[in-house]
């Protein structure tokens, strides 16, 4: 996928402009937000599921090389391969060959943000593959030739008209506005794919350690049509989302849809363990689990281990009134959002990634959501922190910060500086009570005023009437 | 009462914020009034600046630690530290412990302090007792959730049950007012466009009330939507929510012209 993140700023700005972008990312709030209130409101125990699922991940982090090694003897005992991709070229590598051997053609794939971090798409299609996405969102950005913009709606960008065009443009058939309509000429479309694929690929949301399974929860249903009719099943997944038993399954799905979607449940929970076997009458004849690593391994132990809890719900960036004012597509890469925020730096390195987590109010929303706790703005002001390290804050804000500190430490200078500046700010003012426009405006009178101060600083006025201290 | 006060009269330093002292010195003096109709003695230290949030939030640790300590040392003798902000008082409370991970003397001492350091109106209601105040205020006002003071200092009925008390106010709730209004400190200057976005958003949720007033309790949020509503020629009035507990919400609003014979 390719890599946007440095053009944060203008992409943003762009976004605000983007009437349907605009429009689609309107019709969110009801979709996502009031669900997931009401949702989390009629279960009593979600706050404390809450908790047990950040105890799990927290224990399973600490423990990982343990829990991965069990999740590896499982599958193989069930007759799968696990595969170890320490980064996106080693996972195209592993993938490439196991398509290569099957003498695929086509390759169905279900959806996984996994395999946009490793450039799947791209890599098999440069190979002569050919690749149908299955899930509906996917679908639709891949006719339209663009990345996701959300982790569980990829398509959240689009507005229905729009998909209407895309779908009439690809399909060859008479344009359809209706809803009902469109999924169902999709659906039709897609059946046909499914049973000529030789490989299907999908992604994991948890990896049982205890029996060796991989669970996808979707809604449509794609994801077992997709694993299920291939000859060989591909996972893609990362090394953080092995959980011990099906015992602590239940807890995760318990809170994920509920976050995700506010749905109890998705529609459809699916478990695959192994090939197919002797007697099934179905299934893969040969299952692979490709687990990428990708600059995980190095958070483990560091700062920034709490991020390897997520689960991909979506529910920060559902509430993060950043995304809901400039989409996805903005972040410039996988993952998008606050999680995207923390991550994209991570893995894609800091050069670039400048603006994710500066672009963020550290409102804490995120945070109130997270189903297993990652204290977000916290982090995202750590990789500030990092930033700040690396000298790669902004020389002015830098200058800007030292000089802060300087005055600041200095409360009789302090005190005197505020003095004059608010002075200067009330006799700019003349009486108006607002300034329009301020000398060396740092950004603050684009499209606001300044509210002009009295001329007074409180403790000057306190120490004239009060004088204590 | 949640927490009695540990004197009769408690001593409480007022952290008079950079943004307070400088730009809205009213927001100090009704602090003071609330407090002290508390019961409270006030001082306001003069070694007092900055909290050093901005130093934290864009990654100048150090220069956070040094403003950390000059607090610590400016309020460590009072009974409680109070502001009238639910942000600076967050990084008091929550973010000078960790600030001193690896400094035990410090650690102590900061946490000491953050265990006595209050936003305001949660101070007054829930250690105060405080359930009303003796105010007027003649219009409809709407409440703007600022996020430090609501996620980090759980700052949410306070105001609204003080509010109730006051004569002549009517409060309509908008929605979305616990969504970020797109201030977030130098988020605003970097990323205008979206902060003006967001402030399109929080102000037509709050136009939507009818509200004649709107009011907030962290002074950043309010110049920034009052900003964004004097350059809009909106005649919404913005107040800090203690001006109108403390009735000195008599004088020209925020970016609002004196009026004339004042």
């Amino acid at each position: 996928m390719e890599f946007r993140s440095p053009e944060f700023k203008t992409r943003a700005v762009h976004a605000l402009h983007d009437v349907n972008l605009q429009k689609a990312l309107s019709n969110t709030k009801a979709g996502f937000v009031v669900k997931r209130a009401q949702a989390a409101e009629e279960m009593p125990e979600f706050e404390a599921l809450r908790d047990t699922a950040r105890d799990i991940k927290d224990h399973v982090l600490n423990n990982l090389d343990h829990y991965l090694e069990k999740y590896e003897a499982a599958v193989t005992a069930a007759g799968g391969h696990v595969h170890y991709a320490a980064d996106a070229e080693d996972a195209r590598r592993i993938i490439l060959g196991i398509c290569k051997k099957a003498n695929a053609k086509r390759i169905t794939k279900g959806k996984s943000m996994v395999s946009e971090e490793m450039g799947l798409n791209e890599a098999l299609i440069a190979d002569g593959y050919e690749v149908v996405e299955t899930d509906l969102g996917e679908y639709i950005i891949q006719l339209a030739d663009e990345p996701p913009s959300h982790i569980i709606a990829p398509a959240i960008h689009k507005t229905k008209d729009q998909v209407a065009d895309l779908f009439a443009a690809a399909h060859n058939k008479p344009r359809k506005t209706d809803r009902a309509a469109l999924v169902a000429e999709a659906r039709e479309v897609l059946r046909e794919k499914y049973f000529s694929a030789e490989v299907g690929i999908t992604g994991g949301n948890f990896l049982v350690a205890e029996t060796g399974s991989s669970v996808i929860v979707t809604n449509e249903g794609n994801g077992d049509l997709t694993q299920t009719l291939a000859k060989v099943h591909i996972v893609t997944s990362g090394i953080e989302r092995v959980i011990p038993t099906l015992d602590d399954l239940s807890v995760f799905l318990r809170i994920l849809a509920r976050s995700a979607t506010g749905q109890e449940t998705e529609s459809y929970t699916t478990f695959s363990t192994g090939p197919r076997r002797e007697g099934d009458v179905d299934g893969p004849e040969e299952y692979h689990v490709v687990l990428l690593d990708n600059g995980r391994s190095k958070m483990l132990g560091s700062r920034f281990q709490d991020m390897l809890r997520c689960i991909r719900c979506g529910a920060c960036m559902n509430h993060c009134p950043v995304y809901g004012s400039i989409g996805g597509h903005a972040y410039g890469w996988v993952y998008p959002g606050p999680m995207g925020s923390v991550l994209t730096p991570l893995i894609k390195g800091m050069d670039g990634t400048y603006d994710l987590p500066n672009a963020c109010t550290l409102n804490g929303r995120c945070k109130s959501v997270c189903p297993v706790r990652i204290p977000l703005p916290d982090l995202l002001r750590e990789v500030r922190h990092q930033q700040y390290r690396k000298n790669m804050t902004p020389k002015r804000q830098k200058q800007a910060l030292k000089l802060w500190r300087y005055v600041a430490e200095r409360p009789k200078l302090y005190h005197f500086a505020e003095r004059i500046g608010v002075r200067i700010l009330a006799s700019m003012a003349n009486g108006k009570g607002k300034l329009r426009s301020l000398p060396f405006d740092p950004g603050w009178t684009g499209a606001r005023d300044l509210p002009a101060p009295t001329g007074r600083t409180f403790l000057e006025l306190w120490q004239a009437k009060r004088g204590d201290q | 009462m949640s927490d009695t006060p540990v004197t009769p009269r408690p001593r409480v330093g007022l952290f008079a914020t950079c943004l307070m002292n400088a730009m809205r010195p009213s927001i100090g003096f009704a602090s003071a009034k609330l407090l002290e109709d508390a019961g409270c003695h006030v001082s306001v230290p003069a070694a007092q600046t900055c909290c050093g949030q901005p130093g934290l939030n864009s990654g100048d640790e150090d220069g956070a630690r040094a403003l950390a300590k000059q607090v610590i040392e400016a309020f460590e003798d009072f009974d409680y530290v109070v502001g009238p902000s639910g942000s600076c008082m967050a990084t008091i409370r929550h973010d000078y412990p960790g600030l001193f991970a690896d400094m035990a003397d410090w650690r102590n001492r900061a946490e000491a302090l953050a265990a006595k350091s209050h936003e305001l109106l949660s101070f007054l209601t829930d250690v105060m007792g405080v359930t009303e105040v003796d105010a007027e205020y003649q219009g409809t006002i709407t409440y703007h959730d600022s996020c430090s003071g609501l996620r980090s200092m759980g700052v949410k009925g306070q105001p609204r049950q003080l509010l109730g008390s006051v004569k002549g106010l009517t409060i309509k709730e908008m929605e979305d007012t616990e969504v970020c209004c797109g201030f977030g400190g130098t988020f605003c200057v970097k990323y205008p466009e979206i902060s003006e976005k967001m402030a399109d958003d929080k102000l037509a949720n709050a136009a939507a009330t009818g509200a004649d007033t709107l009011l907030g309790g962290d002074l950043g949020c309010l110049l920034h939507l009052a900003g964004r509503l004097r350059r809009k020629g909106s005649p919404v009035r913005v107040y800090h929510t203690a001006e109108v507990l403390a009735g000195l919400a008599d004088g020209p609003s925020l970016g609002e012209a004196p009026k004339e014979g004042r």
